[in-house]
């Protein structure tokens, strides 16, 4: 009979390390904690907002031009670099040279960059500008 | 097969992330307190702004041609290129840092068909995800991935910014292209040599004739770095060590000549040096202080004194180290001198969990409770407030940073601001 078919290796995958939560109680003999079973580690806003901490960026919002999508003067954006442009995704754009943010509308005449409030105009991206989409908002932060 | 990752003039690359208006625009970056030119942008270069050249000799200049200047901005630089390095751990788990903008990459037990094309890709993402431009050179040694390197860079419409010495016939051409002064770890001097021996090129060197010469100049270095230019990997990648040695020296604006103005300075620099192996969890023995007097004004042909001294029990506190930095101090410095520049240095570093413990002197355990206190305070108000008795309080030990563009991504106040109009 051979053993060579009843080995199973498995790899360890240390790319992700999960943090596993710590018992600070220890672990004595006596009636266990009923909480302990269900212990888990601790809320960290980083993880929820930071998917890609290579490419994200944090910016601070200055004007109304997109209050509509709720970035209000003085919000903070998470910005992630790695994502790609899409059709109405909101951006931090830089045309001609200046920063802006705006939301990428993807037409069959051209791509605009909309704002969101009504006092504020379209910009339509002409061969004469130059447009980098610098990256892309993917959280606002506020106080309320 | 090994990879050299550089950053294309990245002080200057750091800066256009957060200021992409300055993209074609000539960059210059001086170093701390603003002294001399430490990188340029293309543009830069091609207006002929000399490396090193000194700020206020060339202030004219940089105005006349519009370049746009920055104070060194190293809170930036070092987060910008932990996230290259961190980007490139995705292409290979074998990355070794070998400078702020330089990364070796080794790729054995992968599988990869196409180097060109994998380091094309790795191009466009630090470039895409970051703005951050980089030339690659792939070889089989460390020192023909520098030389790949160099014609990537060199050549870049060519290349795209990308080098791959696969062939022999591609590794001849590159020595022969290369200049002995820019093969790796070739100094101004080892140049100098090599050229009264008629060793102009990497392909000099490697020629079987020159071994001797090599070996007697330069020892198991230089042959070493002979096979590596064979193509005989010898030179592996190396594991990141902490610090050997803790350096603080400053030149000073103005003279100093007298002892307590000395010892203010020295005591200051003592104080860093223990803050920095506090950070880095080590302690030192050694402890070397570092006096340079002003080389035009001394009669003797020698201007620069070290004094080396070992503490009974290895320490990180700064009490104990600026005590012996300023005892040292007190034995070499000379009433009436004029001195230019002073430093303490410290040596011999071990990791504070692996302290050995001394019979009959050890450190007094007030220090650690004390340091702990002061470093968080630091921490938290970002300056040095709390002082020994012999610094002074007056001074802020401030840098001249005129040009200093905001901490983007290091310090939450300084934030890119967006305007949404």
């Amino acid at each position: 009979m051979s053993i060579k078919n009843n080995l199973t290796f498995f790899i360890p995958d240390l790319e992700n390390n999960q943090e596993l939560p710590y018992f600070p109680s220890g672990i004595k003999a006596g009636f266990p904690s009923p909480a302990a079973d269900f212990d888990e580690s601790k809320i960290s806003l980083d993880n929820v907002l930071v998917k890609n901490r290579e490419t994200t960026f944090y910016a601070k919002a200055s004007g109304t031009s997109m209050i509509g999508a709720g970035i209000d003067d003085g919000d903070i954006m998470v910005i992630d670099r790695s994502l790609e442009p899409m059709n109405n995704k909101i951006a931090i754009c830089c045309i001609d040279g200046d920063f802006t943010v705006k939301r990428i509308k993807i037409e069959e005449d051209g791509v605009f960059l909309m704002p969101e409030n009504t006092k504020f105009k379209p910009i339509k991206v002409t061969d004469d500008n130059e447009l980098i989409i610098w990256g892309i908002v993917t959280y606002v932060i506020k106080s309320v | 097969m090994y990879a050299l990752v550089d950053c294309n003039n990245f002080y200057a690359s750091c800066e256009r992330v957060f200021q992409p208006q300055l993209n074609g625009k000539p960059i210059v970056i001086l170093s701390n307190n603003d002294g001399c030119v430490i990188s340029r942008s293309y543009e830069a270069k091609e207006l002929g702004i000399p490396m090193g050249a000194p700020e206020f000799k060339i202030r004219d200049q940089l105005k006349q041609q519009n370049v746009h200047v920055f104070s060194s901005n190293y809170a930036l630089y070092g987060d910008l290129s932990s996230r290259v390095m961190k980007i490139l751990e995705a292409f290979t788990p074998h990355v070794e840092v070998y400078s702020i903008d330089e990364a070796f990459l080794n790729f054995d037990g992968m599988n990869i068909n196409d180097y060109y094309d994998y380091g094309l890709q790795m191009k466009k993402r630090t470039q895409k995800w970051l703005s951050i431009p980089v030339c690659i050179g792939f070889a089989e040694t460390k020192a023909l991935a520098k030389v790949a390197n160099k014609i990537a860079k060199k050549y870049q419409e060519r290349t795209q910014g990308i080098y791959v010495i696969d062939t022999e016939e591609k590794r001849i051409k590159a020595l022969k292209w290369t200049k002995i002064e820019d093969v790796w770890g070739i100094g101004f001097r080892l140049t100098k040599k090599m050229q009264a021996k008629n060793i102009n090129t990497a392909y000099d060197f490697t020629l079987p004739h020159n071994e001797s010469f090599i070996k007697a100049t330069m020892g198991v270095v230089g042959l070493r770095l002979k096979y590596e230019l064979e193509g005989k990997s010898v030179l592996e990648m190396e594991e990141p060590k902490d610090k050997k040695t803790i350096a603080i020296t400053r030149s000073f604006a103005g003279n100093i000549t007298t002892l307590s103005e000395m010892t203010e300075r020295v005591s200051t620099f003592a104080t860093v040096c223990a803050e920095k192996l506090r950070k880095q969890k080590s302690c030192c023995y050694g402890i070397m202080v570092y006096l340079r007097k002003d080389k035009y004004k001394v009669e003797t042909q020698r201007y620069n004194f070290y004094k080396l001294e070992t503490l009974p029990f290895a320490s990180n506190s700064s009490i104990t180290i600026s005590n012996l930095a300023v005892k040292m101090l007190k034995t070499m410095f000379e009433e009436g001198e004029i001195y230019k520049k002073a430093g303490v240095i410290v040596t011999q570093i071990i990791p504070e969990n692996q302290k050995q413990f001394h019979l009959f002197e050890e450190e007094n355990p007030k220090h650690l409770k004390l340091m702990q206190v002061i470093d968080a305070y630091h921490k938290k108000t970002g300056e040095r407030k709390i002082r020994l008795g012999n610094q002074d309080l007056q001074k802020t030990w401030k840098m001249k940073q005129a040009h200093l563009s905001k901490k983007y991504t290091t310090n939450f106040s300084q934030i890119l601001e967006i305007k949404c109009q």
